[in-house]
């Protein structure tokens, strides 16, 4: 039998209507005709978690900052010894991945650099990580003063009398150039500590892998993981404020929140109001900074620019509390089992053993907020600032006839974004017409259909020929692309039919109606009691999770958002599954059993569609069950 | 006269004292007050044996007989051990015994609307057999049905003291004869749909953060004697996760025969030998059962199990037995070489190029 492969780049063509698409692209990022055979030895994983839609040209930016910002950690900071960074390319829209290992002959040279640098971050994490906060704050408040206002028709005549000297031009351009380059330095203090977070986790598991053999990998997720994060506080604070509506009899507000403006107002004219709208308006900076999406797409909608959004969601725990359920996290329940566990397993170990186990988890404890955490600081509150800016340079530009809609800017490279800024500077100075009203309102018409013919097409999970074994860390650990995953994606998984197998990511055991998301727009139509299905999920769904009984992604590992997120809240996820959300339909009842990794579609169960969320089942109470009676005897 | 007492429940609420009950007594009497699903029945204690042996007036017989025997002379001691036991089978049950034991039988059945068969099994004390973990498996009868097969087989079970086995085992390890008893338990049987046993440890490299379970069709006795290749699961004892299955053939099962009130062992058809025979709810419930047997005894358990078919589910799961891990526990998870040992930053490193294939 020959080996299976995945189809090559150079066979896969889009469909005549996306015919030109690599024109979209800056040359770099996508697979160049003469350099086939290079490209083709390489195998190329789709980052569908962290870009599952066709990214538009400038949209880029997303992964040419974050992808090459992990690389020049691997490669240039901390000198990790067997791992570089991470080719990617753009294919068809969709974004491809490559680890790049390090030359063997390289690599021993690498150790004594990885070790005091990166042994220097171990050592002094926590005062690192407070500059780090500081260094962090900094970038977004810079962020923050960034405008991209019109150009005036006069330069105002304080400049002139004070002999200033430049206009108004020479800050939109620098503004533009600032845009870039100070989320390029937040996308590199993102790596300054996620790939040590990844290390020093990565050498307690090995360890736990070691000493007791085929320990599941949610095993030890759940020793390390924290319990109360500040990536979970946005939600957190959302349950605060629909708790205190009901306390102080404001829930009645909440009927219709699709209009921010009228709730606001209704609330404001309730004596009560005041004390809410105070700690409302407390809870917005920085926690409203927070997306329903990922952070790399420039329609993504923060909750400080929708209000809806927040409204909505304290809008439904309201009903819940009202309806005398809890609707917090269980966290004193994930405590309890986050020690219990360490402590049956660190009960097995000899003493020797045990140091090490000690040392290591300890160490894993103190880095691994990090891994979570960062993800507010940066997709969340830095790319939130970044697309609102951006938006308002689309938004000035479109005023200024550029492009015939609001959003239009993205159909352009973010070179070609200041090419047309010195278009337009250029135009205000000469007194003449900017070219760019002539030119792009055709040409983004063009690139509009391209993306829309790409984005009917759904991507290869994977190029070319793949590896005999997948080894490179932080694909393992992060894509959760491993052996078993490729074997899935190349039709070979033993599963029978109606029966999906995945990563194991959260446990327990839940049946329930499928509901299936393909983007965070269609969050609004999950119903109590569904089982989540989507190719990927963002941390920021966080308030759907109060509602659903389990999870089921295409996409992702253990330390992948769903998984994160779901053993947050203390219930089943089967990630990585390659195509659940592409065969299972809304309705079809489920069974997902995170303890095994397999979810089940359900033919014939007696149920009644109707009574769907009253009826979902919990079968995780053996489990519980001995749980309990463990911590209790 | 003043003795011991003769019988004695499992759920008496009695501490279970060795001497009196043997091994596997005092262990299903220990289960059954650590709240273990244990089917109901009884012990037939040393006291009772003693009592019997007194009552025959045999002890002497017993002790001239084996006086001065050589353990290499395998057709003498066969020829003392078959006296020996037809001296015992031979004998009346002394009147006051045989009213007890016709007692405790006919208690044990009125717990149920109509007769039910009971399996009868030794219970040594002590070194007292070869193998003692695992002395079970000579001197079990099962599907008795009505007292006189039951006390018949107690008495059988007494008589099994002395089988050629046991003799020259004690005879080489200088294990005198003086004091030498017996227990007996009688229980209500299990009608097993699945059965089989679960070791709280891997004994394949003394991991102790697993339990491995071996599982095929009926009664668990195929699966003991070795007379089936079962279905072995391994599951994290901590999770209670299934981290390996394998699918073993268990080409025959031992089930009654409702026509002739016996056990029969039947073909297993070639659907069910390719498909596991327990369920991913019933490997949780069994390593739950097994986790909890282990830290009530404070170390490695070997159990028994089954899955009563007359019993719904969540309450068909039935805790046979459970005895300390002795083969394996020798090796336990300390000993198993870690090469990732340590921690920091050198720890880190290595862990990075072992990882990578590296190192």
């Amino acid at each position: 039998m020959t080996e299976k492969s995945f189809p090559s780049p150079y066979d896969q063509k889009p469909s005549d209507a996306a015919a030109g698409w690599k024109d979209l692209y800056a040359y770099n990022l996508v697979f160049q005709e003469n350099r086939k055979e290079v490209e083709e030895a390489k195998f190329w994983f789709c980052d569908s978690q962290h870009w599952p839609t066709v990214t538009k040209p400038f949209e880029t930016i997303g992964f040419e900052f974050a992808v090459s910002c992990l690389g020049q950690y691997n490669s240039r900071h901390l000198l990790i010894p067997p791992a570089n960074g991470i080719e990617f390319r753009i294919h068809n829209g969709y974004v491809f991945m490559s680890p790049v290992g390090v030359p063997e002959s390289e690599i021993a040279a690498r150790v004594p650099q990885f070790m005091q640098r990166a042994g220097h971050y171990f050592q002094n994490w926590d005062t690192l990580l407070e500059k780090w906060q500081g260094k962090i704050r900094g970038t977004i408040d810079e962020l923050n003063e960034l405008s991209f206002d019109a150009l005036p028709d006069m330069v105002p005549v304080e400049d002139v009398l004070s002999g200033k000297g430049t206009g108004p031009n020479n800050e939109l351009l620098a503004s533009f150039d600032k845009l870039i380059s100070l989320t390029y330095r937040a996308w590199q203090y993102h790596f300054e500590f996620l790939n040590l977070g990844y290390v020093a986790y990565l050498d307690f598991f090995t360890f736990c892998k070691e000493v007791f053999p085929g320990i599941p990998d949610q095993a030890v997720a759940k020793m390390v993981q924290g319990v109360d994060m500040e990536l979970f506080r946005p939600d957190d604070e959302l349950k605060k404020l629909a708790k205190l509506a009901v306390e102080l009899g404001l829930a009645r507000h909440f009927g219709d929140t699709e209009n921010p403006e009228a709730t606001l107002s209704a609330i404001a004219s309730d004596a009560q109001g005041t004390t809410w709208l105070a700690a409302w308006t407390e809870a917005q900076d920085p926690w409203f900074n927070f997306t329903v999406g990922n952070g790399f797409y420039a329609h993504d909608k923060y909750w400080m620019d929708h209000l809806e959004l927040p409204l909505g969601y304290i809008k439904d725990y309201i009903v819940r509390v009202q309806s005398g359920h809890t609707i917090d996290r269980p966290v004193a329940e994930l405590v309890a089992e986050r020690d219990r566990i360490t402590e049956e397993y660190s009960e097995l170990l000899s003493p020797e053993q045990l140091e090490a186990f000690s040392g290591k988890l300890g160490l894993a404890r103190q880095v691994y907020p990090y891994v979570e955490n960062h993800n507010f600081y940066i997709e969340h509150w830095t790319m939130g600032v970044f697309w609102r800016k951006a938006r308002q340079l689309s938004k000035m530009l479109h005023e200024q006839g550029f492009w015939p809609e609001a959003h239009d800017m993205f159909y352009l490279r973010r070179d070609e974004v200041r090419e047309t800024l010195f278009d337009y500077v250029t135009g205000w100075g000469v007194g003449a017409p900017a070219i760019g009203p002539d030119y792009w309102p055709a040409e983004v018409a063009r690139r509009r259909v391209i993306v829309d013919a790409l984005s009917t097409e759904r991507p290869q999970p994977a190029l070319n020929t793949p590896p005999a074994v997948i080894t490179e860390p932080f694909t393992l650990m992060l894509w959760g692309i491993t052996s078993d995953q490729i074997k899935n994606w190349l039709g070979e998984s033993d599963a029978p039919e109606g029966e999906f197998r995945g990563m194991a990511a959260s446990s327990g055991v839940a049946e329930g109606p499928a509901r299936v998301i393909n983007s965070s727009d269609q969050l609004s139509e999950v119903q109590d009691g569904e089982i989540l299905v989507a190719p990927v999920t963002a941390p920021s769904w966080g308030p759907i999770f109060g509602k659903i009984r389990a999870t089921v992604t295409d996409i992702g590992g253990m330390m992948s958002h769903a998984a994160i997120v779901c053993r947050e809240y203390g219930m089943p996820a089967v990630t990585g599954t390659g195509t659940a959300s592409a065969q299972i339909k809304t309705g079809q009842w489920l069974r997902v059993d995170g303890n095994n990794g397999t979810v089940t579609i359900v033919e014939d169960h007696e149920h009644d569609l109707t009574l769907a969320p009253a009826a979902a089942i919990q079968l995780d109470t053996a489990l519980a069950a001995a749980h309990l009676e463990g911590s209790h005897a | 006269m003043t003795h011991a007492p003769f019988i004695q429940f499992f759920d008496d609420d009695v501490a279970p004292a060795h001497d009196l009950l043997g091994g596997k007594c005092a262990s299903l009497v220990a289960l059954t007050a650590a709240g273990m699903p244990v089917p109901p029945g009884f012990a037939i204690t040393t006291a009772a044996y003693n009592a019997f042996i007194h009552d025959a007036g045999i002890e002497a017989d017993i002790h001239t007989l084996l006086k001065g025997l050589d353990p290499n002379d395998i057709a003498e001691v066969d020829r003392v051990s078959a006296q020996l036991r037809f001296e015992i089978t031979s004998r009346p049950v002394p009147a006051e015994l045989h009213a007890i034991t016709l007692a405790a039988y006919e208690a044990l059945q009125s717990r149920f609307d109509s007769p039910v068969p009971v399996a009868v099994r030794s219970s040594a004390t002590a070194e007292d057999l070869p193998d003692a973990s695992f002395a079970g498996q000579q001197d079990t009868y099962l599907w008795l049905v009505g007292v006189t097969d039951v006390t018949e087989h107690i008495r059988a079970c007494w008589a099994s003291l002395y089988t050629s086995r046991a003799i020259i085992y004690r005879l080489k390890n200088n294990i005198p004869n003086e004091g030498l008893s017996m227990a007996v338990a009688v229980q209500k049987m299990v009608n097993a749909r699945v059965a089989g046993v679960a070791i709280t440890m891997d004994p394949t490299n003394g991991d102790r953060s697993k339990i491995v379970m071996e599982a095929a069709y009926g009664l668990g006795e195929l699966v003991v004697s070795g007379q089936v290749t079962p279905d072995n699961i391994t599951v994290d004892k901590v999770m209670l996760m299934v981290v390996k299955r394998q699918i073993g053939d268990k080409h025959a099962e031992l089930v009654p025969d409702l026509e002739s009130k016996s056990l029969v062992e039947l073909e297993v058809s070639e659907e069910r030998r390719t498909q596991l025979c327990i369920s991913d709810a019933e490997i949780t419930a069994i390593a739950a059962i097994a986790k909890k047997a282990e830290k009530h005894f404070k170390c490695p358990q070997d159990i028994e199990w089954a899955l009563d078919r007359d019993l719904p589910d969540g309450e068909n799961l039935l805790l046979l037995q459970s005895r300390p891990e002795t083969v394996f526990s020798s090796t336990a998870t300390g000993s198993i070489p870690v090469t990732s040992g340590g921690f920091g930053i050198e720890s880190i490193t290595k862990s990075l190029m072992s990882q990578a294939g590296k190192a």
